[in-house]
């Protein structure tokens, strides 16, 4: 049965093998990337309800044991990782079919969809340190296709700008990995963990950490190095735009969440320190970005940056209901930002524009979409009954609870910012004077369903996170607890 | 030795991060590579440059070098020739497309005032 762990990053990888074979016709590809995955799903729901039954379960590649081979681990945290990845590939793919175009369908859009599915699932699961650098190659490099296919000139200045960067990083995560195994000896998450925590000096590893700290807040755009991230995110077409902004940058925080808890708690203030002012002022720099412009995409663009923040808070404070919260922010995220970026993309589709300023009063010809987004984005900000709600309370109630008060504050402040900025594109576009255009929409009905689909799971999220409570605590718990997760390797 | 192959990566990395500073494309990647080149000294020196046998077993009782970060090396050099690869179609497709290898020209994303 542990041979389950492997399936969702193995299906997707058969699936775009499938889809590099099979020739140019678009409606074969769209059914054979539907298909593969909705097999993908199933068997990360399958994985996910055998983690919560039997607990941790892992796959000793090979049959070599624990410290001496490539491991995939699949606990709780991972597994609704893997869950919500899958879900929003899915419904993206169905949202692709009417946005992005014969041409980039026929040049293997699905193909790379699919490997960076793989590729993320991947990440998720492993627990081996260079592994996990292995399959964020996977996912960076279908990310670099993704990000030029099409190539309109905007999309080439901008995919030089975010290949350069991640290239930079990527050569220091080798680096920072390099440096770790002299150190410590050993390759494997929980091995490295157990052997950490008996280090005596841990200056050269606050070194190593910071260093991790460095990679990873490069992937996940926080502060000092988010450089990158609006000018590369504005570039792609939507269904694109959405798969990234929804999947990858959450990676980067993943990452930062795995290795902080398993890694780094053992080293003291300097870390957290250096983590809580970066990730403070990361939601301030979003905030300034998600006021300052009148583009629907920026604004939601900067809107990453403050999510990010608000997580990496989470993993900070480091107490059982600060990692509870910022574990459900961090699938409330994923969720609201792919409906966001879906429901923006509609009204491009719609009304040809960006800019907010030109566009006005759609309420009347499209109410659907005009309440949905309205749903989307009170659940962005957190408003008591939809999803963004549970997450925040646990972060800013831990964070009282243990002296950071300036910190909540901060983050009780971006909430309402976050709200101002979303509301400002729901006023401006939906209500206001019909500036009297005559629209000549493409057809938008499915990418509208999806769009709808993708805030009803995130309703759902809220109004069933009671429900979701004691898979979310059972994830946290090998987060503030990191011996749990070495004991259930069995790594002696 | 180890100081030596140390200072020598730290040389590569200055000559790297001196020349992605620079605004052509070329050179830009010309030391992205470079840097790739010093971390994998780096990653080799990770494992100590003893004198020893190389990782191949003949049988007797001889010290092998750590075959471990040849691994990982040989793994980051062939990701590292992938993404190279395609960082150079992509400098030739961007300046064909847009007649200029000066990164300084991009305009990128518009600006709203």
């Amino acid at each position: 049965m542990s041979n389950l762990v492997v399936m969702p990053i193995i299906i997707p990888a058969i699936t775009a093998i499938i889809l590099i074979l099979i020739g140019k016709r678009p409606i074969i590809k769209r059914m054979v990337a539907f298909f593969g995955t909705l097999i993908t799903f199933i068997s990360a729901m399958i994985q996910f309800v055998h983690v919560y039954r039997n607990g941790t379960t892992y796959l000793e590649l090979g049959n070599w044991k624990v410290p001496y081979s490539i491991v995939l681990v699949s606990d709780m945290f991972s597994s609704l990782l893997v869950v919500t990845t899958s879900l929003i590939t899915l419904v993206m793919i169905f949202y692709s079919y009417q946005t992005i175009g014969k041409d980039r369908e026929t040049y293997y859009y699905y193909t790379s969809v699919m490997f960076m599915l793989a590729g993320l699932n991947g990440a998720f699961t492993t627990g081996d340190i260079f592994n996990l650098f292995v399959f964020f190659e996977v996912f960076l490099i279908s990310s670099y296709v993704l990000m030029i296919i099409g190539g309109t000139k905007i999309q080439l200045q901008e995919s030089i700008k975010y290949i350069l960067i991640n290239v930079t990083s990527s050569a220091f995560f080798v680096l920072a990995i390099g440096m770790l195994y002299s150190v410590i000896g050993s390759l494997n998450m929980a091995d490295i963990s157990k052997r950490i925590s008996t280090i005596e000096n841990q200056d050269i590893i606050v070194v190593i950490s910071i260093l991790f700290i460095f990679i990873f807040a490069t992937k996940a755009g926080m502060f000092p190095l988010y450089f990158w991230l609006p000018g590369a995110y504005y570039a792609p077409p939507i269904p694109i735009l959405a798969l990234f902004g929804a999947l990858l940058t959450k990676v980067g925080v993943y990452a930062i969440y795995r290795t902080y808890s398993l890694f780094f708690s053992y080293s003291g203030p300097v870390v957290t320190n250096v983590l809580l002012v970066l990730s403070l002022l990361t939601i301030i720099f979003g905030c300034i970005g998600a006021l300052a412009y009148f583009d629907m995409k920026k604004i939601i663009i900067y809107n990453i940056m403050i999510a990010v923040g608000v997580i990496i808070m989470g993993i900070i404070i480091f107490t059982k209901e600060s990692t509870i919260g910022g574990i459900y922010y961090l699938l409330h995220d994923m969720i609201i930002k792919a409906s966001l970026f879906m429901l923006v993309g509609v009204i491009i589709k719609i009304t040809g524009e960006t800019d907010i300023r030109n566009i006005g009063g759609l309420i009347k010809r499209y109410p659907v979409l005009g309440w949905t987004f309205f749903i989307a984005a009170l659940s962005l900000a957190g408003i008591p009954p939809l999803s963004g709600f549970f997450g925040k309370y646990f972060i800013v109630k831990a964070a009282f609870m243990e002296g950071y008060t300036w910190s909540a504050i901060i983050i009780l402040i971006s909430s309402l910012v976050v709200l101002l900025s979303v509301i400002k594109i729901f006023i401006m576009v939906f209500f206001g004077d019909d500036k009297n255009k005559v629209y000549h929409p493409e057809p938008y009905y499915k990418t509208l369903v999806a769009s709808v689909i993708m805030t009803a799971i995130a309703v759902l999220f809220g109004v069933g996170s009671e429900q979701l409570y004691p898979f979310i605590a059972q994830a946290a718990e090998h987060l503030y607890d990191p011996v749990t997760y070495v004991k259930a390797l069995g790594v002696k | 030795m180890e100081i030596l192959i140390i200072i020598l990566s730290g040389i590569l990395v200055a000559a790297g991060v001196y020349l992605i500073l620079s605004k052509s494309l070329l050179r830009i990647i010309i030391g992205s590579s470079i840097i790739s080149h010093a971390v994998n000294l780096l990653l080799l020196t990770s494992g100590t440059l003893k004198n020893a046998a190389s990782p191949i077993f003949t049988g007797g009782n001889k010290q092998y070098v750590d075959p471990i970060p040849q691994a990982l090396i040989l793994t980051a050099i062939v990701i590292s020739f992938a993404v190279t690869a395609f960082f150079l179609v992509l400098a030739f497709r961007s300046y064909k497309e847009l007649g200029t290898d000066n990164v300084a020209d991009y305009k990128g994303v518009p600006d709203d005032e």
